[in-house]
C-alpha cells in the first residue's frame, strides 16, 4: 500500500446510544477503488459518510477519535464542511437527480461555486457528462428534465454531477445496487477508468462486483473493521476465518 | 423417474382442484363495504352539489336587474301595435316583467314606456307619453320630475323599482357607490379595485414572511424551534377574525398613524396588514408541508457537493417546492380576497379609487357584509350585493383556474425543465 489518503484512527461513532462504528482503524490508499463490504448494518455506510461529514446531518451523530485526509483532521474545529464536501463527493444509493434539466443538474456545482461564464459552463458539463460516459445518450436533450432518465442514466448522471465539481475523492454507496445488470456494468467500467485520477471509496452488497472493481477490500463486521487487504488476496486467500465464510456465504 | 414425478404432480394438481371450485370462488356481496362506498361517494357528490346550488343561489337573485332588461325589450317592441288598435285612446302600462310586477290588467289609461331608448317614439295620440330608462344624468332629473304625475303609490314603487334597475346597470361602471340616496349609484369600480388594492398589500406582506418563516423551521431550524413555531403559526389560523379586525382597528391602526402619519386612520394599508395576519398561516402551512414533502435526497446531494444550507435551501429546495408554494399563496389570496370582518373593521369602508395605500377602501365582501342586512328584500340594491357575490364566486374560480394552468403549465417547466 502507497500514498494513502483517508486514515481513520480509533474511530468510534455513535448515533445517540447505539454503537455504529466500534474503535476503528483503517488505512485507504490513494487514486484506488477501495470497496468496503460486509452485511447490513455493520456500519460501511456509517463511515462513509463519515469521510465527507454528511453526518452532521443526524443530530444523534457522535464521533470520538479522529479521520484524517492527506493528513488533515476532517473533524478539526476550524474545518469548514462545505469546503470539505466539494473535495469528497458522493453518490448515493438511490440515484437523486434534482428536478431540473440534465445541463443544471450537472452545472449545480460549478455553479454554486461561483461560475456563471456559460461557455466555461458548458465545457465542464460536456466533460463531466462524457467522464460518466453518458455524454452520447443525453447530448441531445441536455435541456429536458433529469428525471426523464432511466434509472442507470440518472445514477450515471450523477455521477457526472459530482466530477463536475472537480473533487478528489469519491464516496460511493451501493451506487449500483438498484440498477439492472447493463447499468451496472456500465457503471463499473466507469469507476474502473475513474480511478486514475480520483480516490474512490464504494459500499458494495455485491461480492462479484467488489472482486471486480476495486483494488483493496475492507471487511466490516458489526462496527468493526475485521480485515482489509488487497482484493486479490481478500477473495483467494482471506486471513481471517470470518471474512471467508462472508465471502463464499456462509454467513451473514 | 420422470413420468413417475409426472403422475405425482398430477395426482396433487387433482387433489388441490376442490381450492379452485365455482362455489369457493364465487362472488360475494360485502353489505358494509357496500354501503360505506356509497355514502363516501355520496357526501363528497353532496359537498358538490351544495357549492353548486349556492352558486345558483347567488345568480339567481342576481338575475332580477338583468331580467327587467330584457323583457322591457320584449315590451316596447309590442307598443306600436297595441296603440294602433287601442287608437290611442286606451292607454297601456308596460313593466318589465319582474317576480314584484303585477298583471297589467288594472293599469290606469296611462301608457308608459321604459327603458326604450327613444328612437321608436311611440303613437302621439294627444295621450301622455313617459320615457323612463334614458339613464344620463339629464334623463334622470327629467325622470325624477315627471315621476310625481303617476298617481299609484304602487305602481310608483314599481316603476321606481324598475327605474332603479335600469339605472343600476349602467351606473354599474361609475366611480361612486351610493346605494342610498336619491339617485342610488352602484358603481363597482371602486369596490373591485379597493379588493384587488387590499389583497395586494396583503399579499405582498404575507407571502414573503410566511415562506421564509416556512423554510426556516423546515430547512434552518434546529427541532426545538421546529416544534414550537409551527403549532403557534398553526394556531394563529384558528384565530377568529373578528379578534384580529378588532386589534387592527383599535390598535394598528394608531401606532402605523403614529408611525407614517398619515390621514385616514382606517386604510387599506392596516386592513392589508390584518388580512396578511389572517393569510400567513395558510400559507405558511401550506408552504412548510410543501417544503418537507421535498425528498431528503436532494438536500443530501446538494450538500455532498459542497453547497451550503442556505444554496440548497434556494436552488434546490425552493424550486422543487415551487407549484406547492405558488398553491398556498393562492390559497392565501382566496382567504384575503374572501375575508369579510376584517376588510369591514379595518380598511374604513369608504369607497374610493386611490393609488394611495394610505386612504380609505371598501371591499366587495366587506359591502356584502355591511349593507345585506339593511336592505330591502328583492330590491335593486339587494340584488346588486348578490352580483357582488356572484363576482367574488367567479374571480375565484378564475383564479384558480388559471392558477392550475398556470402550475401545470409553465412553472414546472421553468423549474424542472421539459419532461
Amino acid at each position: 500500500m502507497k500514498e494513502i489518503k483517508i486514515v481513520a484512527k480509533d474511530l468510534s461513532i455513535y448515533y445517540g446510544e447505539k454503537v455504529a462504528i466500534n474503535n476503528m482503524s483503517i488505512d485507504i490508499p490513494g487514486y484506488k477503488v477501495t470497496a468496503l463490504i460486509g452485511p447490513s448494518g455493520c456500519g460501511k455506510s456509517t463511515f462513509l459518510r463519515t469521510i465527507n461529514r454528511m453526518n452532521d446531518l443526524i443530530p444523534s451523530f457522535r464521533h470520538m477519535g479522529e479521520v484524517t485526509v492527506d493528513g488533515l483532521n476532517i473533524y478539526d474545529k476550524d474545518i469548514d464542511v462545505v469546503n470539505l464536501r466539494k473535495k469528497i463527493g458522493m453518490v448515493f444509493q438511490r440515484s437523486n437527480p434534482f428536478a431540473k434539466s440534465i445541463f443544471e443538474n450537472v452545472a449545480y456545482g460549478p455553479r454554486i461555486n461561483g461560475l456563471k461564464a456559460k461557455g466555461q459552463l458548458e465545457e465542464i458539463v460536456e466533460n463531466s457528462l462524457k467522464k460518466a460516459a453518458i455524454w452520447d445518450e443525453v447530448k441531445d436533450r441536455l435541456h429536458d428534465s433529469a428525471l426523464g432518465l432511466s434509472g442507470g442514466q440518472q445514477q450515471r448522471l450523477c455521477i457526472a454531477r459530482t466530477l463536475a465539481v472537480n473533487p478528489e475523492i469519491i464516496l460511493m454507496d451501493e451506487p449500483a445496487s438498484a440498477l439492472d445488470p447493463i447499468s451496472t456494468s456500465k457503471i463499473e467500467e466507469l469507476i474502473h477508468q475513474l480511478k486514475e485520477s480520483y480516490t474512490i471509496v464504494i459500499v458494495t452488497h455485491n461480492m462479484q462486483q467488489a472482486a471486480r472493481v476495486s483494488d483493496y477490500t475492507a471487511f466490516f463486521y458489526l462496527g468493526e473493521l475485521i480485515e482489509m487487504d488487497k482484493t486479490k488476496d481478500i477473495f483467494t486467500k482471506p486471513a481471517k476465518k470470518q471474512t471467508e465464510d462472508y465471502i463464499t456465504g456462509r454467513f451473514g | 423417474m420422470e413420468e413417475l414425478s409426472k403422475e405425482e404432480k398430477k395426482k396433487k394438481r387433482k387433489n388441490k382442484e376442490f381450492v379452485f371450485t365455482r362455489e369457493s370462488l364465487k362472488k360475494k356481496f360485502r353489505l358494509s363495504e357496500f354501503l360505506a362506498e356509497k355514502v363516501i361517494s355520496s357526501v363528497a357528490f353532496l359537498s358538490i352539489a351544495v357549492i353548486v346550488l349556492i352558486f345558483i343561489f347567488v345568480f339567481r337573485e342576481t338575475l332580477p336587474i338583468f331580467q327587467t332588461k330584457d323583457s322591457q325589450k320584449a315590451s316596447t317592441e309590442q307598443i306600436p301595435t297595441s296603440t294602433n288598435s287601442t287608437g290611442g285612446e286606451l292607454k297601456q302600462e308596460s313593466y318589465g316583467g319582474t317576480e314584484t310586477a303585477e298583471p297589467a290588467s288594472n293599469a290606469p289609461l296611462k301608457q308608459e314606456t321604459y327603458g326604450s331608448t327613444g328612437s321608436e317614439t311611440p303613437a302621439s295620440g294627444g295621450e301622455k307619453q313617459e320615457q323612463y330608462g334614458v339613464v344620463t344624468d339629464s334623463n334622470l332629473a327629467a325622470m325624477e320630475t315627471s315621476m310625481p304625475e303617476v298617481h299609484d303609490t304602487a305602481r310608483e314603487s314599481m316603476a321606481s323599482q324598475y327605474n332603479e334597475n335600469q339605472s343600476a346597470l349602467r351606473t354599474l361602471a361609475s366611480k361612486d357607490w351610493q346605494p342610498v340616496s336619491d339617485r342610488p349609484r352602484y358603481g363597482l369600480l371602486p369596490l373591485i379595485l379597493g379588493t384587488l388594492k387590499l389583497t395586494l398589500i396583503a399579499i405582498l406582506f404575507a407571502a414573503p414572511i410566511a415562506i421564509m418563516a416556512a423554510l426556516y423551521s423546515s430547512t434552518f431550524a434546529p427541532k426545538w424551534a421546529r416544534e414550537t413555531i409551527k403549532p403557534v403559526i398553526e394556531l394563529l389560523a384558528g384565530f377568529p377574525s373578528v379578534v384580529i379586525g378588532f386589534f387592527a382597528l383599535m390598535v394598528m391602526a394608531t401606532l402605523f398613524q403614529d408611525l407614517f402619519g398619515y390621514a385616514s386612520r382606517l386604510n387599506s394599508f392596516v386592513g392589508g396588514i390584518a388580512l396578511s395576519l389572517a393569510a400567513i398561516p395558510i400559507i405558511y402551512t401550506i408552504t412548510e408541508d410543501a417544503l418537507n414533502a421535498i425528498p431528503n435526497t436532494y438536500r443530501e446531494a446538494s450538500l455532498a457537493l459542497g453547497a451550503t444550507k442556505w444554496q440548497t435551501a434556494y436552488n434546490v429546495v425552493l424550486p422543487a417546492a415551487t407549484p406547492g408554494i405558488f398553491a398556498a399563496v393562492l390559497l392565501g389570496v382566496g382567504r384575503v380576497f374572501g375575508e369579510t370582518m376584517i376588510a369591514l373593521m379595518a380598511t374604513g369602508n369608504a369607497a374610493m379609487i386611490s393609488a394611495n395605500p394610505f386612504d380609505s377602501i371598501r371591499t366587495l365582501s366587506a359591502t356584502i357584509g355591511a349593507e345585506m342586512a339593511e336592505v330591502v328584500f328583492g330590491d335593486t340594491h339587494y340584488s346588486i350585493l348578490f352580483l357582488i357575490g356572484s363576482l367574488l364566486f367567479i374571480f375565484t374560480f378564475a383564479l384558480n383556474f388559471i392558477a392550475e394552468f398556470y402550475i401545470k403549465g409553465k412553472l414546472m417547466k421553468r423549474f424542472q425543465g421539459k419532461s
